[in-house]
């Protein structure tokens, strides 16, 4: 246990991220605060020599969510994957452009990727709990981290933050994978809560799960957001319509000689304003059903 | 359109396929089975015939021709040697499936390395007992570490390629999982990766080492075969069950083939509860549901 503490609190040191905001804020401060969570400027992607997303320039407020809508195969989840950079993970994938978490750069050469997944947390499109218990899937992210207070205490609050915590107190020595879909999501998200990040990225977070189970999730994120910035990613604008302050919208673009595709971000802003007075007729006709 | 349901029933002709097909898999079936009773029921019936707490408890006699005795000898032998082997193969040959599957992938070092396992593993075992007589036999003579390095040569690639087997099917999202949390690659495979492919691994190790404990050539050329009992791991020859079997059994005396029966069945036996233990071991290990 010791030694990779002690390397988790020097890599943190070493690569010199913010750290993270005290959790208890006074909550009148989250209404005035503009300082953007994440500044994207000219974000590109490209798999192999093939561009998949260009040019996206987009801020992340804290203690909000923002919702990436748009049709399928527009980038979103390649969007969304740039921010705590799991595209690294992908063979051939090239990064350029700028992600500003709290004004430094994540593609910077001198930061680790691992150090900046310990900061941003991510909730995948099908439950992924590992096949232990549900105590050593909340407590796997502080075990590797270093952690060395009270375990327990964690993993009851980490579960509690996740609504969870009434459902499995008497099954947390079982394993994982007994639980529902719609638990196994929320142990995820408990999981992803347990290692104190301050941003949660969401990938479809509830396209695997049952109406029920989708509006638990959506309940809880609305919970969630006074304290982290949630990032979603959804293909149901009724949900985003639903859980969201701010919505990007994203679209394929086609050359048509090399019939190439990648995704564009189309336009930003207030989640009202995008579904009810769009500024561009792509976004008018996928939020009213014309398409996608 | 006839919507009613017995319309679509299928031909008579269809349903005697049906049958034929199922019928010709239950003949195959059980002639596949046919060998496997028949050495189950022969080693059984003759074994127990010969078995006795002496059999289990004392040495080989020095003639054939005399009745009593044991293979207690090539138990230890077997013991011996066997664990050995496994000692050496199972960690070097999981490290290296893990090296294969996650660090080398489709690399040239990683390709020579899958490449040789799979040659390795169709080499008969009899080269491989010739390979450590030329290079460590004449040189320091028969003894337990000759044997077990040969059984261990047989048992690596086993191990490797089953290991690496399965580390592939664990799921590409419980790796990322991993990876979202902050941890680093080699967390993600000891923590992740390993103990969720562990129960499989434990298979393939237990086939390694149920194929190790019933080699017999490549030990005629390393251990030799002794009628004494000893523990000594260099310096001396050694016997095993198999060499005691197959020397019971090649004789003329009737002694010593009732001994080499009772040998089989103890063989068969040791797999066998080795098997399952290992098998609780492994269900103990991975959490309850």
């Amino acid at each position: 246990m010791n030694p990779s503490s002690t390397s988790s609190t020097r890599e943190r040191e070493e690569t010199g991220l913010p750290m993270v905001p005290e959790a208890a804020e006074p909550v009148e401060e989250h209404k005035t605060s503009t300082s953007a969570v994440f500044t994207i400027r000219d974000l590109s992607v490209y798999y192999g020599g093939n561009i998949a997303l260009k040019d996206v320039s987009l801020d992340i407020r804290p203690r909000e969510i923002t919702a990436i809508i748009g049709p399928s195969g527009c980038g979103k989840s390649t969007f969304i994957r740039c921010l705590n950079r799991m595209n690294d993970l992908i063979p051939g994938a090239t990064v350029t452009g700028e992600v500003l978490y709290h004004g430094q750069n994540i593609y910077a050469p001198d930061v680790d990727p691992v150090a900046v997944r310990r900061r941003i947390g991510m909730v995948f499109q099908r439950p992924n709990p590992f096949p232990k218990s549900v105590y050593d899937n909340i407590a796997f992210g502080p075990r590797i981290n270093g952690f060395k207070g009270n375990l327990d205490e964690l993993v009851e609050n980490s579960l509690r933050a996740a609504a969870l915590w009434e459902e499995v107190k008497d099954k947390l020595k079982k394993s994982a994978l007994n639980l529902s879909g719609g638990q196994q999501q929320r142990l995820c998200i408990a999981r992803a809560i347990a290692v104190e990040p301050d941003v949660i990225l969401m990938d479809e977070p509830a396209s695997a799960l049952d109406p029920i189970a989708t509006v638990r999730i959506e309940d809880l994120m609305q919970e969630l957001k006074k304290q982290y910035a949630i990032i979603i990613v959804t293909h149901n604008m009724q949900q985003a319509a639903r859980v969201s302050e701010r919505t990007a919208f994203l679209y394929t673009e086609v050359d048509e000689e090399t019939s190439n595709r990648w995704g564009i971000l189309v336009e930003h802003g207030e989640t009202g304003l995008i579904f009810t007075r769009p500024k561009d007729k792509r976004t008018e006709d996928y939020v009213s059903g014309r398409f996608g | 359109m006839n919507l009613e349901i017995n319309s679509s029933r299928p031909s008579a002709r269809r349903l005697w396929t049906n049958r034929v097909a199922t019928a010709g898999m239950a003949v195959a079936v059980a002639l596949a089975l046919i060998p496997v009773g028949l050495i189950l029921y022969y080693i059984t019936k003759n074994g127990l015939a010969a078995m006795s707490w002496g059999f289990l408890t004392e040495p080989t006699p020095f003639t054939f021709r005399r009745p009593g005795g044991g293979f207690l000898n090539g138990l230890i032998g077997t013991a011996i040697m066997v664990a050995l082997a496994t000692a050496a193969s199972v960690p070097l040959g999981i490290l290296a499936a893990i090296y294969l599957e996650e660090y080398g992938k489709r690399g040239w070092l990683a390709q020579l390395v899958r490449f040789f396992s799979d040659v390795m593993t169709g080499v008969p075992s009899v080269f491989v007992g010739l390979f450590v007589y030329t290079a460590f036999v004449l040189p320091f003579g028969f003894g337990a570490i000759m044997g077990a390095g040969a059984l261990a040569i047989i048992m690596l690639p086993i191990v490797i390629r089953s290991a690496e087997e399965m580390l592939k099917l664990v799921p590409l999202e419980l790796k990322h999982a991993s990876f979202a949390l902050g941890a680093s690659k080699s967390q993600t495979v000891l923590r992740v990766v390993l103990p969720s492919a562990l129960p499989g691994i434990t298979t393939g190790v237990l086939l390694a080492v149920a194929r190790a404990a019933g080699e017999t050539a490549p030990l005629i050329l390393t251990a030799l075969g002794s009628l004494k009992v000893t523990t000594a791991l260099i310096g001396e020859p050694i016997s095993a069950l198999p060499l005691l079997i197959f020397d019971g059994a090649r004789n003329p005396f009737a002694a010593g083939q009732e001994r080499a029966w009772a040998g089989a069945l103890e063989l068969l036996a040791l797999v066998l509860i080795f098997t399952l233990l290992a098998r609780i071991v492994a269900a103990r290990s991975k959490i309850s549901r």
